[in-house]
């Protein structure tokens, strides 16, 4: 999804270029409705921000300047009695195990679906892929019986299942077309040399899918990163807690200490602004393309 | 494709299978037959329609439709503010990278944590109302999280606020991969910019909108339950009560899986009707795009 990217300008190109003189309405108007954004966008965060490092006193007469006096105890005291690390511990445990369980089960079945020839493939694409769009929550009631049943509650495992279930027609889909772009040629040449279905797709296949993987990466760990309803469901235990869980937790716990609460936040957030900064480029394009593919 | 023994593919795609049929298959399967018992614990007698009944009379859940009905009406002010961002940002203006870089961060925060902050933002003490009051807007400083009848415009306005910056990313992606050259041939032959934007670009953008448009659908009818629960767990009374926080209600609380059964059921449907759509959407996009 670029540009297309030209050696030269285009003729109308140069005419725009020489016609228009540097500063028009239009420009400024862009740069109004775009400024506007911005700050709408920004503002909630310079709202945490600034409160995070404002005394509770300070916070009671000065709601939206910067802080007069910059305090630190707001994060020693969310850090102390909270435990965000472990939370944050958690949610990267489900986020991994299910991203791993999803991309080896996904990438054997687009393998076939994309590259082998049987009856019911297009069938079965379909299927999953209109799976894409029933929502979770339709599921719990089921398995919240059926988890309750036989020992499932509470436990990683349990819950990672549900994880990797859920983001499995995502990786299908997004696998299937990005292995039937990989030329015939290189499969066949391995074929040629003997290896063997699975060698091909382990060997040859994966090292090239670099791009769909990290778009997989990247929009499945997020999805369960960010979920709330099924961690609140199915990991109920105090130390199990996810980071969102844990989110719902230390806010009911701090109801009135605005600043305390925002310095949760800023702790809570860091980790994904901190990924998205360095890593923008993959989150962008991940997941854009997670939607605009098929 | 590759030559294999009949049976390969089969072992190929069985994992999968057995995922799909144990988080997906199963479940659907057992709310149907849920919805018409009276499941205590883990089964109970059929009791035909009567969690269907019992769902329809009580007025919570007819409110509860209709707030998510209500919330609809997000999806096109979400398409109308990406579209107007995006076609700003195709315009290169000086600094597009960093302006995208910006309106995307809101998407890239959790929606617990969005709820939380803009909660304390929309306090009826809090920033919000402390800067409209200090330039005189008084009359605008509503009580936007405590007043039953501002509420669900509150959490609207979040849902917006967080959702647009995926809209802005998604158009703006599609704009890039537009064919200059038309847009080039229409400037020379003296289109103004409200003619290129209307008669060339528009037009062009119209499958990833409506694609755009069924995707919030979906998450305004069935994926906004962190936004209700991080932000008045359905309150104040019932004023952001919504289906998705029924059926959680119904089987947390009340422990009447065979009624959060019922309400599954209907949600399942409609968004199977959802699906066809998107399904007809996507071929008459292929096929737009193939003429």
């Amino acid at each position: 999804m670029t540009a297309i990217k030209r050696p030269y300008p285009t003729a109308a190109a140069v005419v725009r270029k020489n016609s228009k003189p540097p500063v028009t309405l239009g420009a400024i108007a862009r740069h109004i409705v775009l400024l506007l954004a911005a700050a709408i966008a920004l503002s909630p965060g310079y709202f945490m921000f600034t409160t995070a490092f404002k005394s509770q006193e300070e916070y009671i007469f000065n709601k939206i300047g910067v802080p007069s006096q910059v305090v630190f105890d707001n994060f020693r005291a969310a850090v102390v009695d909270n435990p965000f690390f472990q939370w944050m511990a958690n949610s990267a445990i489900l986020a991994i195990g299910a991203v791993m369980i999803s991309t080896s089960v996904a990438a054997l079945a687009a393998f076939a679906i994309a590259r082998m020839r049987f009856p019911g493939r297009g069938f079965l694409l379909s299927l999953s892929t209109s799976l894409m769009v029933i929502p979770p929550v339709v599921m719990i009631v089921p398995l919240f019986v059926l988890y309750a049943q036989i020992g499932l509650m509470s436990t990683y495992h349990g819950a990672i299942l549900i994880y990797a279930g859920l983001i499995t027609p995502f990786s299908v889909f997004l696998l299937v077309s990005f292995f039937r772009t990989i030329p015939t040629e290189v499969i066949e040449a391995a074929l040629i040399d003997g290896a063997s279905p699975l060698g091909v797709l382990v060997r040859v296949v994966l090292p090239l899918s670099g791009p769909p993987l990290v778009t997989l990466f990247v929009v499945n760990a997020l999805y369960v990163w960010n979920d709330l309803l099924i961690a609140l469901i199915f990991l109920p235990r105090d130390e199990m807690r996810t980071l969102m869980v844990g989110i719902s937790v230390f806010q009911g716990r701090y109801n009135n200490q605005i600043p305390l609460t925002m310095a949760g936040m800023i702790l809570a957030s860091a980790p994904m602004l901190i990924l998205y900064i360095l890593f923008q480029r993959y989150f962008i394009r991940g997941l854009v393309a997670g939607a605009l593919k098929g | 494709m590759i030559r294999t023994h009949r049976l390969t593919p089969y072992l190929f795609v069985a994992p999968m299978i057995a995922l799909l049929i144990f988080i997906f298959g199963y479940p659907i399967v057992r709310i149907f037959e849920f919805s018409f018992k009276q499941v205590r614990g883990i089964d109970g007698p059929w009791v035909g329609l009567r969690n269907y009944e019992l769902v329809l009379n009580q007025p919570l859940f007819g409110e509860a439709v209709m707030h998510n009905l209500q919330l609809l009406l997000a999806v096109p002010i979400l398409i109308f503010i990406s579209l107007l961002v995006s076609v700003m940002l195709y315009e290169r203006v000086a600094g597009w990278r960093l302006y995208r870089t910006i309106v995307f961060i809101p998407y890239i925060l959790a929606v617990p944590i969005v709820a939380v902050v803009l909660k304390n933002v929309f306090q009826f003490n809090g920033p919000l109302n402390t800067a409209l009051r200090s330039v005189g807007l008084d009359a605008l400083a509503l009580d936007w999280i405590g007043a039953p009848s501002v509420a669900l415009w509150t959490v609207m306005m979040v849902i917006i606020w967080r959702e647009a910056g995926f809209g802005i990313v998604l158009f703006l992606s599609r704009l890039l991969s537009l064919d200059e050259e038309i847009l080039e041939a229409a400037e020379l032959d003296g289109a103004n910019w409200w003619q290129r934007l209307f008669r060339v670009i528009l037009p062009q953008m119209r499958g990833v909108v409506e694609f755009y448009a069924v995707i919030s659908v979906i998450t305004m009818l069935a994926a906004v339950f962190s936004y209700i629960y991080m932000i008045g767990r359905g309150g104040p009374g019932t004023s952001t009560m919504v289906i998705e926080l029924y059926i959680f209600n119904f089987l947390t609380r009340n422990s009447l899986p065979g009624v959060a059964s019922a309400v599954s059921v209907m949600l399942f449907l409609a968004s199977v009707v959802l699906i066809f759509i998107l399904f007809r959407l996507r071929s008459n996009a292929m096929e737009a795009d193939l003429a």
